[in-house]
């Protein structure tokens, strides 16, 4: 077992972890935070299935961000849906034998990362181009699409440039699930790809990456509005009304 | 009207995305609060020497006791979708007033003492230290800001700036800086009953006179009733409506609308104010304060429905939080909710919007109009933002937006809506609400109202408009002002019932 499958190990595992509880503490404290008022952004759905839906289109099509900007939005979607295929494709390393779905969507992901990539080169150029972009713009918002770019890029590279050892990659990969650890393979353009996606997530629970989780607890978007015949009420300002009565 | 100390924006076809101008309005400051109305509301008066221990402690308070400011701390991406969308930063090019500008004026403090990267390595994620400069650039512009949420359309997360600035101005009142206007009113609603200030018996000679006004206009005696109890309906309207111009004229209009309906109503000395200025100062227990008069009128006076006037914010706290903060509204299991539930007409919605008491009767043929009345009006409906983005009328989403204007078209022959983005659901704001109101601000209202006053001007230039409808009493407030600013005549501006009352024919 070399040092660098030993630091590469750990650096997944490591990551693996902070990424999974972080997220999971972040989940809890917003769970745990009540919210007092029926405030979500009218006009909104009366019902349950209603809010469901209302979700969906925001998470599936970007509804509010195509009514905002058409090239944020266009940018931004053909970001995600690539990062999203390119996701699916990338099962194929954990599984064996491979599930049919995920066999069929490796063409579309091998060219997803396309898509990921001119999303989020136009998102960067948007930070440089627009006075207003520009100027909310802090280190971070830059670091984090280079970030990104990076992945996709060295990712797409392996792909399409020069072809990484893809059978030594899985037996690594399949080691970390199963617990049976492998040799990472020495390919550079590998090492700085897993790298970076180990960095990514061990950020993500302390970054604006948090939108993700984030949007399902927004009551701007979860909330019903009912309040006229549902009686919405947070545990402490119930307790407050005990003391009164 | 006295000459403008600032530049008046030019109207345009469009309204323009300027580009930005950094401390175009960093020196607005409305006048701070002096020892009076603070101590009465808690608060102190000056900054202590601990004044950054309280406003991190505050926040941190805030922050465990209101998801929508937990989550909205976190989940911005500074994508740029709502810089656009702010009738202020359009009419100043300030970029602190582009939204997310003005959520990064505490996101950039909350990330300093409440995150990792904040903590560690600030200069990273633009994180800065709460320093005085930083507490008076969120007194300037959370006093730029009027909760309208029309950024919360827009973002992809819903993050809603008003939010953020109810907090922002919490902190600065837990620390000694609160705005002289707002708490000022809030001291008047708690003491005497109304923001105005107006004492029970001053408020029952006025309706006496306008009862005397109305018989001799129209040879009917529409009454306005005050403090009867058994009444069956509890009208609550913005204390305005008593007092200024052009509102009072839709209190007669809500007067006539009773009286052809033949019910018995009453107004209340002690649920003199629909309005709630608790909500714009993001304090829960105020605006719970304020809200409870009503309530106690109501189990007072015996009345059975409860009927809210023209007025936006209020009717946003009503609609929204009334049930939550004094359980007028249905589905509380509680005693406290029980108590006012058991006496309260449940064949109706509690509360319901005056607008939506007046169409129920048009739709059922109890009311009788003369259109033609209203034939040298062109008229155009403004949305008003706490209307359109914080409640709802009837039984659909968007009703608030159907059931006025269809009144409108119920008591007048033209009518001509404003383009279409800039009504509805993406409203442009008055530029006079969420605690603006104020002269000290008037360059901020001035410039604010830039979108709304193009949108309008394209109606006018295009189709002859020439009257400004809307249901609330900031909005009236803030337009009579502002329209002869851009050159417009301050009575174009007016209410729904002032058309209703103009139409209406009474036996």
């Amino acid at each position: 077992m070399t040092s660098l499958t030993v630091i590469y190990t750990g650096l997944m595992y490591f990551a693996t972890i902070i990424l999974i509880v972080g997220i999971a503490y972040r989940i809890y404290e917003y769970s745990r935070t009540p919210a007092p008022l029926v405030i979500p952004t009218t006009p909104a759905p009366t019902t349950n299935s209603g809010v469901v839906l209302r979700l969906a289109r925001e998470v599936v099509l970007f509804e509010s961000l195509f009514k905002a900007n058409k090239w944020i939005w266009i940018f931004g979607w053909l970001f995600h849906v690539g990062l999203a295929l390119v996701l699916l494709r990338h099962i194929r390393y954990f599984q064996e034998p491979v599930w049919f779905w995920v066999e069929f969507v490796q063409p579309f992901g091998k060219y997803a990362s396309f898509m990921m990539i001119a999303g989020l080169a136009g998102l960067w150029a948007r930070r440089f181009l627009v006075d207003r972009v520009r100027y909310i713009s802090t280190p971070s918002d830059h670091l984090m699409l280079a970030l990104l770019i990076a992945i996709g890029v060295s990712g797409a590279m392996m792909t399409f440039v020069t072809h990484t050892d893809i059978v030594a990659l899985k037996a690594f990969a399949l080691g970390l699930v199963v617990f049976d650890l492998q040799p990472v393979p020495e390919d550079l353009l590998l090492l700085i790809h897993l790298g970076l996606v180990a960095v990514l997530m061990i950020i993500f629970p302390v970054s604006k990456l948090l939108h993700a989780p984030g949007i399902f607890f927004s009551p701007t978007r979860n909330q019903k509005d009912d309040p006229r015949t549902t009686r919405h009420i947070a545990p402490w300002a119930a307790a407050l009304e005990r003391d009164k009565v | 009207m006295a000459v403008a100390e600032f530049v008046i924006p030019e109207l345009t076809e469009y309204t323009v995305v300027p580009k930005i101008n950094p401390g175009a309005m960093d020196k607005v400051k409305s006048f701070v609060a002096p020892k009076g109305p603070q101590e009465y509301l808690g608060y102190p008066w000056e900054l202590g020497a601990d004044w950054k221990e309280r406003a991190i402690d505050k926040m941190g308070d805030l922050l465990g006791k209101y998801r929508s400011l937990r989550v909205f701390m976190d989940a911005c991406v500074h994508c740029g979708a709502c810089t656009d969308k702010c009738h202020y930063f359009l009419g100043t090019a300030d970029p602190n007033n582009m939204p997310v500008a003005r959520q990064d004026l505490m996101r950039k403090v909350y990330r300093r003492y409440f995150t990792l990267p904040g903590k560690i390595a600030p200069w990273l994620v633009g994180a800065e230290d709460l320093t005085k400069d930083v507490l008076n650039q969120w007194y300037t512009y959370y006093h730029q800001c009027s909760e309208c949420r029309r950024c919360s359309v827009y973002c992809p997360y819903g993050i809603d700036t008003a939010e953020v600035t109810m907090a922002g101005r919490e902190i600065l009142n837990h620390v000694g800086m609160g705005q002289k206007y707002s708490n000022e009113i809030l001291v008047k609603v708690q003491k005497i009953g109304n923001n105005l200030g107006l004492p029970g018996p001053a408020l029952e000679d006025t309706l006496l006179g306008l009862e005397e006004d109305i018989e001799a206009d129209t040879g009917v005696p529409v009454k306005m009733p005050l403090d009867v109890e058994g009444a069956e309906i509890l009208l609550v309207t913005p204390s305005a409506d008593f007092f200024s111009e052009p509102h009072v004229e839709s209190l007669i209009g809500y007067a006539k609308v009773f009286h052809a309906a033949g019910v018995s109503w009453t107004l209340s000395t002690k649920a003199s104010e629909a309005g709630n200025f608790g909500l714009f100062n993001g304090n829960y227990e105020t605006m719970q304060k304020v809200a409870m008069r009503i309530r106690d009128a109501a189990l007072e006076l015996g009345c059975k429905r409860i009927i809210v006037g023209e007025c936006g914010h209020a009717w946003r706290v009503a609609y929204s939080f009334w049930n939550t903060l004094t359980g007028i509204g249905y589905g509380g299991e509680d005693p406290f909710s029980k108590k006012l539930q058991q006496q309260l007409d449940n064949r109706y919605p509690q509360p319901m919007h005056i607008c939506e008491y007046t169409w129920d009767l048009i739709e059922n043929g109890v009311l009788k109009f003369d259109k033609s009345l209203n034939d040298d009006r062109v008229i155009t409906f403004h949305d008003s933002c706490n209307v359109a983005r914080g409640s709802r009328m009837g039984n659909e989403p968007g009703g608030q937006f159907i059931i006025p204007r269809n009144i409108i078209k119920a008591v007048a022959n033209n009518y001509q809506d404003m383009p279409s983005d800039t009504i509805g659901e993406v409203t442009f704001c008055c530029g006079g609400g969420g605690g603006l109101l104020t002269d000290d601000l008037i360059e901020v209202r001035v410039k604010g109202a830039l979108p709304r006053m193009n949108a309008f001007n394209s109606v006018v230039q295009a189709n002859g408009v020439n009257f400004l409808a809307m249901i609330c009493a900031i909005c009236k407030a803030q337009f009579t002002k502002v329209l002869p600013y851009y050159g417009f005549d301050r009575g174009q501006v007016g209410g729904v019932h002032q058309l209703v009352s103009t139409a209406i024919k009474l036996d």
